[in-house]
């Protein structure tokens, strides 16, 4: 290893070679001479570090008493303030009962311990070279002994075996769940499923979305779903009514709103958290949770934040009765990515 | 070492018997477990004294804590997300319908007595059990602990941190209510974001699609039993490492590269360690009295539906969270009609796995650098370690900004900022301030080792200006004792590795990682300051002679000038 820097002369004592001249490195001056504590030359002092400990223990003492106390003495009624005075009370002797035992313990050893200082010599992890020799010749020996060297098939055999014995555990853990399918691309939404408000599920008069209001929106027949929540998670939906003119013309999604009230997913495009803020003056809609930012006027396209894509807008339109309703399902998958967003 | 009062008739009496009783036990307990050879091997083992070294025993205590406050939890708590109209005494959310889990936990908080306070005293206990794992792995990190022999009790100190993140998570899920539910989603749209396989993780984790009603109880039997098992076993290892290596302890007279200086486990450790033990405890009980945390009946129960402005995970977490916010949305791809999300799989789960990766690899690339491999039980002064010192503080600068991030609508509020500015501030940030951190911080610790060297070489300055026969000022400086200077140059500076030339002599190419450790070396070392030696302080003597022997002034004033201006 001459490649190997060594440090300047490293831990070797300064003693070293040249006696005489000046040593290259300073000596360890070793350990200062013990300063004595009060309590250790003045009894007085000794006495008054007892009566503190004891005092701290005995404020420990006071503490628990008083936890048990007001366990008893203060009934939870469902009002915060007997909450908080329970939560206090019992809290503060709790912690004052344990607290000063902690403290009585180290200033016990602070003051009336013996402080002076000792050393342990420390040994090298390596072994010996004896006890290295020795350690190889067991373990040459154990292998030998097991004969596996001498019978390669049955090391082969073991290796196999043991390796295939985890792949039933694997395979146990199948039905951890369903596979995805299209699970994820398809939502309660389709041709005639009226548009509700969230959570009640009171279906929605298109008369009744005025200028500049939002609606939070479920299918209305959501809780007819047996797994509602996990209904609710895919098909959540903002509605907004504005004046049609600030929206860009886009031919391709012609009819999908009804005079100026849009219908969009409110899963964000980025992990999935609800889109639940509305700026009503600059039409844009905020996920709280990363900042991911769409502008109505554009579709719901990204304009900041780590999100990349538009959320999925929702064709909605009016039944005989006035209410809204969808024309059909999103035609993508809402919510977060995933690698087979695309196949549907 | 009679310290106790009483006639000293009482006093023999029971002494005896305590003794006889004593040894009674003493007798029993050797000859079942070998007593006597386990008390002779541990029970005055020496541990130094130094408050660093309290940082791991508050990680360690409060995971005590965690298991004690988290098995009363559990006496109450039902992991089940089955769904159930609330009839507790919280009156704002009464006849809601919600999940037993979150139901349990609104009856923990208001119907049992006490049952808040343990909530508070377990949420408490796992903030500062991830705190002080981090700053003790700062300590060990810092001070150069990891250094052989103990880099693999460093590989499981971060081990130990991953799970720790890990147990937080699960539990933060399990009350099942708004906040959390929302991280939860969070999580499914990570996973989803894994390439090839997010999709069926995901349905295999939640049972299907989100949120499903399997989810709390998995993430329960994780928290309450599997990762805490593991952690346990972990930190038995961990700590029987520290046994057989025996702590580091500080360089200081009398204490060795070969010895251990400190007070035995008995009595002393057994008091300081065990007392502290209370004091953490009673601490955070305290805590838990007087400081609301977690008031999650604020926030409902879980609904895919809502959320709350100013979302945050628990602070452990933030980092990640804030990855997220700062990470632009372009990266997304659709390749060959698969999508591939970038902004999402690289902050969030690629970029955590390479800080993980970076924290376990570092013992082992350090010590290829310096190819040092022998034992190590003195610490460093970080000011001794320039670049190791300043890649900490770079690394602990962009950890700073990513958490920082996580609270950027929050900032953005608080400050009146526009969050879109704010972000873009945070994302230059996020380049800009870690090498700048790196460069100043280096820059510190040369000039405190400079400090360092001028203290050794001319003493304190005593403030006591003297004027000479001769007309000449100077200022007295008082020699430090031999102890004092001990400290200040006890330390050794690696010299950096010549740089291999393009071609040798003979013709042969030096292999890349010669020349990539060679330069690494260059890095780590070539700005470097050495310790005074004693034949520099001798120089120093002779030539500052006149400053502390004031009847002999010889007035060799360039030469003084050359030595007061540094080395």
């Amino acid at each position: 290893m001459s490649d190997v820097q060594r440090p300047n002369s490293g831990m070797t004592p300064a003693d070293e070679p040249d006696a005489g001249r000046t040593p290259v490195r300073f000596a360890n001056p070793g350990l200062p001479a013990h300063r004595h504590r009060n309590a250790d030359v003045d009894p007085k002092a000794a006495k008054r570090a007892e009566r503190q400990v004891l005092a701290m223990l005995a404020i420990s003492a006071i503490g628990s008493v008083v936890a048990v106390v007001a366990y008893f003495a203060i009934p939870l009624d469902g009002s915060f303030a007997t909450l908080q005075l329970s939560n206090l009370s019992l809290g503060l002797g709790l912690g004052c009962g344990i607290f000063f035992i902690g403290v009585a313990a180290v200033h016990l050893a602070k003051t009336l311990m013996p402080d002076t200082e000792m050393i342990d010599e420390r040994h090298p992890q390596r072994g010996t070279e004896e006890e290295r020799e020795e350690a190889a010749g067991i373990m040459t020996q154990g292998g030998q002994e097991s004969g596996l060297g001498r019978r390669p098939f049955i090391l082969g055999g073991l290796v196999g075996a043991a390796a295939l014995a985890p792949l039933p555990a694997v395979v146990l853990l199948r039905d951890l769940g369903p596979l995805p399918g299209d699970s994820l691309a398809v939502s309660m939404w389709e041709a005639g499923v009226r548009l509700a408000l969230d959570p009640s599920a009171e279906p929605i008069l298109a008369s009744d979305v005025t200028l500049g209001s939002v609606f939070h929106v479920i299918p209305e027949n959501l809780y007819e779903s047996d797994h509602f929540l996990d209904e609710k998670a895919l098909a959540a939906v903002l509605i907004m009514r504005v004046d049609p003119d600030v929206v860009q013309y886009d031919p391709e999604r012609e009819g999908w709103d009804v005079d100026g009230i849009y219908a969009f997913s409110k899963i964000c495009t980025h992990v999935g958290c609800p889109v639940a803020l509305y700026e009503q003056q600059t039409h844009h809609l905020l996920c709280p949770c990363h900042q991911s930012t769409f502008d109505l006027t554009q579709h719901c396209k990204v304009i900041f934040g780590p999100a990349k894509r538009a959320l999925p807008q929702l064709p909605i339109a009016v039944d005989d009765e006035g209410y809204l309703v969808a024309q059909s399902d999103f035609l993508e998958p809402t919510g977060a990515s995933y690698w087979e967003r695309e196949r549907g | 070492m009679s310290t106790t009062a009483g006639s000293p008739a009482a006093t023999t009496a029971s002494t005896s018997r305590t003794a006889r009783l004593s040894a009674g036990a003493a007798d029993y307990f050797d000859e079942r477990i070998g007593a006597a050879r386990l008390v002779k091997g541990f029970a005055r083992k020496v541990f130094p004294d130094h408050w660093s070294f309290m940082l791991g025993e508050v990680a360690l205590y409060s995971f005590v804590i965690l298991l004690i406050s988290g098995t009363f939890l559990t006496l109450w708590y039902v992991p089940s997300m089955t769904l159930v109209e609330y009839d507790g005494s919280y009156a704002p959310l009464y006849g809601v319908t919600m999940s037993e889990a979150y139901a349990t936990t609104l009856n923990l908080s208001f119907d049992i007595r006490g049952g808040l306070l343990m909530r508070q005293v377990h949420h408490w206990s796992a903030l500062i059990f991830v705190a002080a794992i981090v700053v003790h792995m700062l300590r060990v990190f810092f001070t150069g602990a990891f250094r052989k022999p103990r880099e693999l009790n460093w590989v499981l100190g971060v081990l130990l941190a991953v799970l720790a993140l890990a147990e937080g998570f699960t539990g933060y899920s399990l009350p099942d209510d708004l906040l959390s539910g929302n991280g939860l989603r969070i999580i499914e749209g990570v996973v989803l974001a894994i390439p090839v396989v997010g999709t069926y993780i995901v349905f295999f984790l939640f049972g299907g699609l989100f949120p499903g009603e399997v989810i709390i109880p998995r993430l329960y039997i994780l928290h309450v039993f599997v990762l805490p098992g593991i952690i346990l076993a972990i930190i038995a290892l961990h700590l029987a490492l520290v046994v057989a290596h025996k702590h580091t302890q500080y360089p200081g007279p009398g204490r060795t590269n070969d010895n251990v200086v400190g007070f035995p486990l008995l009595p002393v450790y057994a008091a300081k360690a065990g007392g502290f033990f209370f004091i953490v405890l009673g601490f955070i009980v305290l805590l838990a009295s007087v400081v609301s945390i977690n008031a999650l009946w604020v926030y409902g129960p879980y609904d895919p539906s809502p959320v709350s402005a100013g979302t945050q995970p628990d602070w452990y977490i933030g980092f990640v969270d804030g990855l997220l916010r700062l990470m632009p949305g372009h990266p997304e791809f659709v390749i060959a009609g698969y999508t591939l999300s970038l902004n999402i799989f690289l902050p969030s789960l690629v970029l955590p796995g390479i800080m993980v990766m970076a924290l376990i690899a570092y013992p082992f690339l350090e010590q290829w650098v310096t190819g040092d491999k022998r034992e190590h039980h003195l610490l460093d002064r970080p000011r001794n370690a320039p670049v190791r010192t300043g890649i900490g503080v770079m690394a602990i600068v962009s950890y700073c900004i990513m958490w920082a991030a996580a609270g950027n609508d929050l900032m953005a509020i608080a400050f009146g900022l526009s969050i879109n500015d704010l972000t873009w501030m945070l994302r230059f940030m996020f380049f800009v301030l870690p090498p700048v951190a790196f460069v100043v911080t280096k820059r510190i610790c040369l000039a405190l080792q400079r400090k360092d060297r001028e203290l050794a070489l001319h003493g304190h300055e005593t403030g006591r200006v003297v004027r000479t026969a001769d007309g000449e000022y100077f200022e007295v400086h008082e020699p430090l004792s031999d102890s004092e200077r001990w400290v200040l140059v006890q330390h050794e500076a690696y010299k950096p590795l010549a740089l291999p030339p393009k071609v040798r002599e003979d013709g042969s190419k030096p292999k890349a990682h010669e020349r990539l450790r060679a330069s690494l070396s260059n890095f780590f070392f070539e700005d470097r300051v050495e310790p005074v030696t004693p034949r520099e302080l001798e120089a120093a003597q002779h030539h500052g002679h006149e400053h502390e022997a004031i009847e002999q002034p010889t007035g060799e004033e360039a030469e003084r000038r050359e030595l007061t201006s540094g080395p």
